[in-house]
């Protein structure tokens, strides 16, 4: 009886720190793609955190495609709209395949990864460099290189339109 | 050494307090009467610099709190508010900064005498865990309150280090949303933290409490190492270390007031005087200076939970000190092998805060630092597992001296130097 | 004992060589930003006070060169005659504020827009902070090639190197870029700024503009007059705390004194 008192009391001082229903309605993110170019990415912000959109270039996905996923250091898709186990395939990163969209928070330490450019390359795998501690991710946000243990997350998402899309 | 009380109330006044509360005898035991070593050194007055810190801070922290708003839209401005507008506000904040580093340095000095002269050992153990307790408290609360300002460096490391608790298996991201209170770092993580940052400091004042009692029932450890024998061993605190300790707090507040007045951002990093911004994040997340040995430990490592288990692991290590060091004399005046051994730890805590400070990529005479921080983490851990407990046993002591009032006041041969 | 002192005498040295072999150590990308160029202050040490010419000069630069894109949000015109600062005359002040349109409240119709859509303005009183030349972020970036300038208040405070940053990064623009090296559209070759291309287009030109004190506008003369009043900007309380420091320091080490003589008197025989 005591235990489930104290329990009882104990619970709301908890539980009043996980978010408020303020903060939960705020999870949800409607995002205009139609001005992204081929080879851009725009950042938004979704829940408080940078949300990668990037427009892919033929190449980039090409040279997405072409990595053996067996040699990935994460092999795990974190795709949030697939099952846990799905691999870290290219088509495992997207809806459409033109399209990536990312959660731009290095998975290492939190920090915001730098996009790679043509103009301006940033990292050896063309897709991103953490300036933080180095890590290394590629055309399909997956982890390469450095202290990062995780692939950059795929959040909730699908396409309202084909200009438009509805992100948690 | 706690005894009978050999308080007598003089006035009417004294009689009529202390015999329905006994404060009057708790001051005069504890601050005037206590017998205390009479050989107590310059290292010795770090407490009573750390009473006067915690008093500083809390006092000015208070104040503080009376302008400070700690919503994100408005913390960073109301902050340059009380820098601009409140009247000697500049000087009651800077202070405050200050203070916490002011505050860090003597913790440090003063943990640094308690393993030099052997203080954590028996019977003093417990005096050393609650102290190792107050270390940790201290941490968390300049860890909040550098979060308060709302700068890009206080959003970021902010989200550096609760992102660690997201390493933990299983339980790790819940963990990491309850803290925030939101999927990321916030509005709502801003309010908690100042609460908490309000809340730890009194905490740490009631544990300092316990920390002194726990002193006072065996009574001050020496220089010397060696237990206080007799009444000549001893003088009473008051006068004699009441205006010791008083003198050598004047050259600590004249050393913070040339900070305060003269270098104010010293210890600062400009990064904080930008507004947080989640969007972008600094070329060089750094904590402040007295938690850059244990990021140092935390980025040598390039696993993530692991990283955090060395971490939490530097700082848990130091509660088992008291049966690590099997040494069967305390002070390390008369232990010249472990001697050695405290001043190569001491430089590698300074080379492992240099290495935290430094970027990740960073190289000296084209060796990376995050070996060099890997190696120094190593020496800190070898110290306390393998080099107390083997070198207490293989060392050969030097002769102790008979007494403290024999080394302090007798005609013999010179104490043996420092 | 003599090992004790070989072994701190290693230690002093590494550490005091490491300090020394500065350019030993690296962590720099190809495109670092230069080191400042060495210029003193006036206000800099602890017996500097700012230039009461300078500040004003400095403030003439703001307003009529750097105000049209970069904020200065944290001082109200009423700072502009207090002491320590630029020290112009109440009256001065009210005229310099009156002379800016800040926005104005709702009219007493509700309205916070005039016909033709554009903010009600109001002059500019003693009371009013400066305000921001664009009203938010995005309308910032939109008239800047997608550049964001930042609010100058703190500015001096904000960057690694301070005043000789600022100084540097506005007398850096002359500077010929090395030989291949390409600069983006919209973009400026600044080699005092991280990665050398820089948003902002050189903001100063010789007499760009025209001192009320007859002095020569040379381009180093407005970036030591707008780094000095930029400098008060961030930290207007100087004067008061270097005064008050030398006041606080002089009281503690005449009582240190005092303590050190009874410190003496007390432990005499106790030694």
């Amino acid at each position: 009886m005591g235990a489930v008192g104290v329990a009882a009391v104990a619970w709301p001082l908890i539980d009043q720190m996980n978010p408020s229903a303020a903060a939960l309605a705020l999870g949800t993110s409607e995002i205009d793609i139609a001005s992204i170019q081929p080879g851009q990415q725009i950042v938004f912000k979704h829940r408080g955190l940078p949300l990668f959109v990037r427009r892919r270039t033929p190449a980039e996905i090409a040279s997405a495609k072409a990595v053996d996923v067996n040699s990935l250091p994460d092999p795990l898709a974190r795709n949030a709209n697939l099952p846990e186990n799905a691999p870290a395939t290219d088509a495992s990163r997207v809806v459409k395949p033109e399209w990536l969209v990312l959660i731009g928070v290095c998975t290492h330490l939190g920090c915001t990864p730098t996009v790679s450019t043509p103009q301006q390359p940033e990292g050896e795998y063309g897709g991103w460099l953490c300036h933080c501690h180095g890590s290394a991710y590629d055309t399909a946000g997956r982890i390469r290189k450095g202290p990062a243990p995780r692939n950059l997350d795929v959040p909730t998402y699908s396409f309202m339109s084909d200009t438009r899309i509805k992100v948690g | 050494m706690s005894g009978p009380s050999t308080y007598d109330p003089k006035s009417g006044l004294e009689k009529w307090i202390d015999s329905r509360l006994p404060l009057p005898r708790l001051m005069h035991d504890t601050m005037s009467t206590f017998p205390t070593p009479r050989n107590l050194n310059f290292w010795y007055t770090f407490g009573g610099i750390l009473t006067f810190c915690l008093g500083v801070q809390i006092v000015t922290g208070i104040v503080l709190a009376m302008h400070y708003v700690s919503t994100s839209a408005l913390a960073f401005n109301s902050v340059e508010a009380i820098m601009r507008d409140v009247n000697y506000g500049w000087l009651i904040r800077y202070v405050h900064a200050n203070g916490a580093s002011m505050f860090f340095l003597a913790v440090y000095i003063h943990m640094f005498r308690g393993l030099y002269y052997g203080s954590y050992k028996a019977p003093r153990e417990l005096i050393w865990i609650i102290g190792v307790l107050i270390y940790l408290l201290m941490m968390a609360t300049a860890f909040f309150g550098y979060v308060l300002p709302w700068g890009q460096m206080s959003f970021w490391g902010a989200t550096v280090i609760t992102n660690m608790f997201s390493a933990i298996p299983v339980v790790g991201s819940a963990i990491a949303t309850w803290l925030w209170g939101d999927f990321a770092v916030g509005d709502a993580t801003l309010n908690r933290f100042f609460s908490l940052h309000y809340l730890l400091p009194f905490i740490i004042a009631g544990v300092v409490g316990l920390h002194v009692w726990a002193l006072h029932v065996p009574g001050n450890n020496n220089p010397l190492g060696i237990d206080v024998k007799t009444p000549q061993d001893t003088v009473p605190f008051h006068p004699y270390y009441t205006v010791k300790d008083a003198f050598y707090l004047v050259l600590f507040v004249i050393l913070f007031a040339s900070f305060v007045f003269f270098e104010p951002d010293f210890f600062g990093n400009p990064d904080n005087y930008q507004p947080a911004n989640p969007l972008v994040t600094p070329p060089e997340i750094v904590p402040e200076w007295y938690l850059l040995p244990f990021y140092a430990m935390l980025r040598s490592i390039p696993d993530k939970l692991l990283g955090v288990i060395v971490m939490a692991g530097a700082i848990v290590t130091l509660v088992f000190i008291p049966w690590l060091d099997t040494s069967r004399v305390r002070s390390c005046r008369f232990r010249p092998l472990m001697k050695q051994f405290f001043w190569a730890f001491a430089v590698v805590c300074v080379i492992l805060g240099y290495c935290g400070a430094q970027s990740v990529e960073a190289t000296a005479f084209g060796v990376p630092l995050v070996w060099v921080a890997r190696i120094a983490t190593l020496y800190y851990f070898a110290f306390f597992w393998l080099i107390m407990p083997i070198v207490g046993l293989i060392e050969t002591p030097k002769k102790l001296p008979a007494s403290i009032a024999q080394s302090v006041l007798g005609d013999s041969a010179a104490t043996p130097a420092e | 004992m003599r090992l004790t002192k070989l072994t701190r005498n290693l230690a002093l040295g590494l550490g005091l060589g490491l300090l020394a072999s500065h350019a030993a150590f690296a962590a720099e990308s190809a495109t670092a930003r230069h080191h400042p160029k060495h210029v003193e202050f006036e206000f800099e040490g602890p017996f500097g006070t700012y230039d009461r010419g300078a500040l004003q000069r400095g403030f003439q630069v703001y307003k009529e060169v750097c105000a049209s894109c970069h904020g200065l949000q944290h001082i109200a015109f009423r700072n502009l005659a207090d002491k320590g600062g630029p020290e112009f005359s109440e009256a001065q002040a009210r005229a310099l504020a009156a002379a800016v349109k800040v926005p104005a409240e709702p009219n007493d119709k509700g309205e916070t827009t005039d016909e033709s859509g554009a903010p009600l303005t109001r002059p500019g009183l003693l009371a009013d902070r400066y305000p921001s030349p664009f009203p938010n972020e995005n309308a910032a970036r939109a008239n800047n090639s997608g550049s964001l300038p930042p609010d100058l208040s703190l500015i001096v405070k904000a960057r690694m190197g301070g005043p000789q940053y600022i100084y540097s990064l506005l007398t850096g623009f002359h500077e010929k870029a090395p030989a291949g090296f390409k600069v983006p559209d919209n973009k400026h070759f600044n080699p005092y700024f991280e990665g050398w291309t820089i948003g902002m287009p050189p903001p100063l030109s010789n007499n760009g503009v025209t001192y009320s004190d007859g002095t020569k506008a040379t381009i180093d003369q407005q970036a030591h007059d707008v780094v000095t009043f930029l400098a008060w900007a961030a930290e207007p309380k100087m004067e008061d705390r270097k005064r008050m420091g030398f006041a606080v320091l002089i009281f503690l080490i005449t009582l240190a004194g005092l303590l050190f003589a009874a410190y003496r008197r007390v432990w005499k025989d106790a030694h």
